[in-house]
């Protein structure tokens, strides 16, 4: 099972002086390197419907209309994982992923803030520093200034506005369309203004300027606007899955990227939540239908690539009157890779029985997000300085052995 | 003359020096007058920079207006904004008359939009799960339930797109140049977020009734009237904080306090309501963002004894009513102490007053705001010795705002050299002095504050409390650098309403008979005639001087044929607006 992953992870590395150098000596494209994808759902998915505790009775007993029934007790069940937990049928597109090994489920994970306000709970998972209101940059920013490069399109979010997690001193570009990535005007006015900061005196503004074009003429190069996915690769077409199309993009047009992030909406269920079916099933259907046609197109580029997924708090146990689901505690994360060691359900399950509750109403919390993030970073990214990355997180936090490495 | 550039891309440092001695002064102005002063700028330098500094950017005509009135005298003026009249910008100002709703007024259209948003809710559901209706029935019903909702949400929506629409327009159009300035500041130094719950409704009253009066009044005021807005207190969740369990609230306080002195019998304590509890995030910004500093020199326990003074300020039915309530039932009785100030047991709202008070009058906060408004108006980097001076008139005039910015932008720190155009224009500073160098009035959509926003700074829309950043690198990367030039490009296809170009080129003279006249005149309105000698030249003979490095492979210079200085043919119309985009679109532009 692991073979097939692991003899992917030998090819095309490429050491990441190597990329810096091709930047300062010129403008050619860099090698492959390793590369985070980040895909935030806000809203707070209710992870006990997306990665489903059949084999636990109380989930059952609490979830009288909205539960995903066991698995094979029909069409519309749950895809069983390992016998215990099993995926929401509209995550099916997922299964092959964790068949492969290359995607692992963490379960009874979160940030261990106790609030349950989606503002600062987000702002909470993005700045890396539960219950902190007084840290301003993201995790993200943070890794990019402890390992420092020049790549104009190191760290890219296909998003409206800078994510928080890209918040901080080290350049980060957020933009909605890698086309949109241009100077809109005449080849000559272009050059005039590539001119105009190329020349004059050597400051900050016209060197970033320069960078801009650089990074211009790389993408360019890439010929976005004609990308075709390959391997049959189908997005949804929506802009979630736009989105996951234009990173793939990136990744494949070698333009330096290591950080990618985008945000899907809709996961706030509070009313008629549906089942195998309906709101949730419809969000879901689109979000492992994204992923999967990310890993189908990126293909043997996965062996570089990690996606981590993550909300910023789970839902309530049991149901609420109007056939939805109130804001709760832990949840459900993703990671999908193949460096990722897959095919099964991480973390420790605390049960729900009503003492195993937290606050006596939502799933505990086994696993702090940090602990998944940290092993990404540090094991795939390569990353030593994690006390840079996640201030404050116990170095010595248990590893689940997620990302198989140098140290596995 | 050419220049050398280095592989990747930058200038050579000796041609560097070559360019900075080119544009310090701009050919064709007359003799600099000799610097008699302790002043480091010439005159004509100091009439743009208080106009880059003290406003947003020179409209056409306003540099000789202030050089004929003076510098000094121009800056005691608008030290004094209520001396100003400002007729054009009160008649613009009088389309949006959402501006003058009282905060009832205003909560009343928010109740309206919470009542249809659970109406709409349950039609939803209805919809979802009803099959006692025919769907065509629901159908008709949903969408008449819509159409009511868009109503609604639209006039909801417009308070805060008003307001949004009214900050640009007083930044471009308002003779008040300072004013507008120092609303910006404390806007951004009192920082609230227009998308956490009510508070977007409460923003007309927090820019018309809590900042604007204060911004060049009595810091103290200032202070106690941020502490007491339902948007301060609602954005950082102090209108929940209460006394904590193990603590007594006043009103229990109070409670024995009553029966001790008619001599009845002493009824027991009541202590703060578990899982309510004390919230430090009000407390906490007060001290490390808006008085002392984050290096002011308090603790944990005094963030919490802060906290505790000012349990009990609250709003009263946030999406209701929202205006600000004292709650005894909430308020800590208990004492408290911090930094040094001791408050006894039981004095009630009076409590919140002397911890504010007594920060606003302390030496760090003095420093602290000091510090803060010279990065705002000299540069990045506080020059230690002005600070000093600035916080020390902060400190004997009882923390006036007004001597204070005086301090500042008299100071021979400010007419440096060093801080002449240092300062990076933030997105909203770039998109106004744009408007205002090309003279547009400002029109009812929201397509300029929408400019402001994707350049990366939505007005009343900074999540975090500490605001938008002063230092110029937190502008600056690729992504920005791009959509800077973009706007500017934007601007330069005629893409925004408003703009009367004919009027405005003749206005500053760029009917010129050669393309060289013309770029000077261009750059004389757009960037003050600070343009470098490459950027004149990029400009003037329509190629790249440093020849071949821009040309991307294969595709020459096209229509352009090459203009040398010996043929210097006039742009028309089309070639004179695309000339101001690049002009705003240069590296200059960015600075101020």
């Amino acid at each position: 099972m692991r073979s097939g992953a692991m003899a992917m992870v030998s090819i095309g590395l490429s050491p990441a002086f190597l990329q810096r150098l091709a930047f300062a000596t010129g403008r050619r494209p860099v090698g492959p390197g390793k590369v985070l994808i980040v895909l935030f759902q806000r809203g707070a998915a209710d992870g006990l419907n997306v990665v489903v505790p059949h084999g636990d009775p109380a989930y059952y007993q609490l979830r009288p209309t909205i539960a995903i029934p066991r698995p094979s007790t029909g069409v519309a069940s749950a895809v069983d994982l390992d016998g215990f937990f099993g995926l929401h049928p509209a995550l099916s597109s997922l299964k092959p992923l964790y068949d492969r090994g290359m995607l692992a489920a963490i379960h009874a994970v979160g940030s261990p803030s106790s609030t349950r306000s989606h503002f600062d709970a987000q702002n909470f998972m993005e700045t890396g520093i539960p219950d902190d209101k007084n840290t301003h940059d993201g995790w993200l920013n943070r890794y990019l200034q402890v390992a420092p490069s020049k790549a104009p399109f190191r760290a890219v979010a296909i998003a409206g506005q800078t994510p928080r997690a890209f918040e901080g001193p080290a350049p980060t570009i957020a933009m909605t369309n890698v086309t949109d990535f241009t100077v809109r005007s005449s080849g000559t006015d272009i050059q005039r203004l590539e001119a105009l900061y190329r020349t004059g005196s050597a400051d900050l503004i016209h060197g970033t300027g320069t960078e801009t074009f650089e990074a211009m003429k790389l993408l360019k190069a890439a010929s976005p606007e004609k990308y075709v996915p390959a391997n049959g690769a189908s997005y949804p077409a929506a802009p979630f899955g736009r989105a996951l199309q234009q990173i793939a993009q990136l990744v494949k047009a070698n333009v330096g990227l290591e950080i990618a992030f985008t945000d899907v909406g809709g996961w706030d269920t509070h009313v008629n939540q549906g089942s195998v079916s309906g709101q949730l099933a419809q969000r879901l259907d689109e979000f492992g239908r994204g992923i999967a046609a990310l890993t189908t197109d990126l293909g043997d580029r996965m062996a570089d690539v990690v996606i981590v997924t993550m909300s910023e708090f789970g839902r309530m146990v049991k149901e609420n009157g109007d056939a939805g689901t109130d804001h709760g505690h832990a949840g459900v994360m993703f990671a999908i890779g193949g460096s990722i060691r897959g095919g099964k359900v991480l973390g420790q399950w605390p049960g729900l029985a009503p003492e195993q509750l937290y606050e006596g109403r939502d799933l505990a919390l086994t696993t702090d997000f940090r602990t998944v993030l940290s092993e990404v970073v540090r094991t795939h990214l390569g990353a030593d300085r994690l006390d840079a990355v996640f201030p404050g997180f116990p170095a010595g936090a248990p590893d689940l052995r997620l990302v198989a490495g140098a140290d596995a | 003359m050419r220049r050398v550039a280095t592989e990747c891309g930058r200038v050579v440092a000796a041609s560097c020096l070559l360019a900075l001695v080119a544009c310090s002064r701009p050919s064709g102005s007359p003799t600099p007058v000799p610097i008699t002063t302790s002043r480091e700028l010439t005159a004509d330098q100091q009439v743009r920079h208080v106009l880059s500094r003290l406003g947003y950017g020179a409209r056409p005509g306003d540099f000789a207006r202030v050089r004929a009135l003076g510098v000094d005298r121009w800056i005691a003026a608008q030290l004094q904004p209520e001396q100003i009249a400002d007729p054009d910008l009160d008649s613009a100002l009088a389309r949006f008359p959402a501006l003058a709703a009282s905060q009832a007024q205003v909560m009343d259209v928010a109740a309206d939009r919470g009542v249809l948003d659970k109406h709409l809710r349950d039609r939803r559901k209805l919809l979802l799960t009803g099959d006692s209706l025919p769907g065509s029935v629901i159908r008709q019903m949903v969408s008449a339930d819509s159409a009511a909702f868009d109503s609604v949400n639209r006039r909801s929506q417009r308070f805060l797109t008003d307001l949004q629409i009214a900050k640009v327009t007083r930044a471009v159009m308002s003779e008040r140049q300072l004013l507008e300035v120092m609303v910006d500041f404390w806007e951004n130094h009192f920082s609230v977020y227009a998308a956490k719950g009510p508070v977007r409704y409460y923003l007309l009253g927090y820019d018309r009734d809590v900042i604007r009066p204060h911004a060049l009044g009595a810091f103290r005021d200032l202070l106690r009237a941020v502490a007491r807005s339902p948007a301060m207190l609602y954005y950082l969740d102090n209108w929940q904080s209460g006394a904590e369990p193990d603590r007594p609230t006043l009103a229990g306080f109070l409670a024995q306090r009553q029966a001790s002195m008619e001599r009845k019998p002493i009824p027991p304590r009541q202590f703060g309501k578990a899982g309510r509890g004390l919230n430090e995030n009000y407390a906490r910004e007060l001290l490390e963002l808006h008085t002392v500093g984050v290096n002011g020199g308090y603790t944990q326990p005094d963030v919490i004894n802060v906290a505790r003074a000012l349990t009990g300020w609250s709003v009263k039915e946030p999406e209701a009513v929202g205006q600000f309530v004292f709650r005894p039932d909430l308020h800590d009785g208990g004492a408290k102490s911090m930094l040094g100030l001791r408050i006894d047991p039981g004095r009630g709202l009076d409590e919140g007053d002397a911890v504010l008070d007594y920060l606003a009058g302390h030496p760090s906060t003095a420093r602290f705001i000091a510090t803060k408004l010279i990065q705002r108006f000299v540069s990045d980097t506080a020059p230690a010795a002005l600070v000093e001076r600035a916080a020390a008139r902060f400190r004997e005039t009882g923390g006036n705002i007004r001597e204070v910015v005086r301090t500042i932008v008299t100071s021979p720190e400010f007419f440096s050299r060093a801080g002449y155009r240092a300062k990076v224009k933030s997105p909203f500073e770039l998109v106004t002095t744009a408007l205002r160098a090309l003279d547009v009035s400002v029109d009812s959509t929201a397509r300029v504050v929408n400019a402001v926003a994707q350049l990366g700074q939505p007005l009343f829309g900074h999540l975090a409390p500490d605001g938008y950043p002063e230092r110029g690198e937190e502008w600056i990367n690729t992504g920005s650098i791009l959509n800077r030039i973009n706007f500017g490009l934007r601007v330069g296809n005629a893409q925004y309403p408003g703009m009367h170009w004919q009027t405005w080129l003749t206005r500053i003279g760029a009917w010129q008979a050669t393309r060289s006249s013309q770029v000077d005149a261009i750059l004389d309105a757009v960037l003050g005639g600070e343009a470098s000698w490459d950027t004149r030249e990029i400009l003037k003979r329509g190629v790249n001087p440093l020849g071949g490095i821009a040309a991307p492979a294969g595709n020459r210079e096209r229509g352009g044929a090459q203009p040398g200085p010996a043929s210097d043919p006039p742009a028309d119309l089309a070639g004179l607006i695309r000339m101001v985009g690049l002009a705003l679109g240069a590296p200059e532009f960015q600075r101020r």
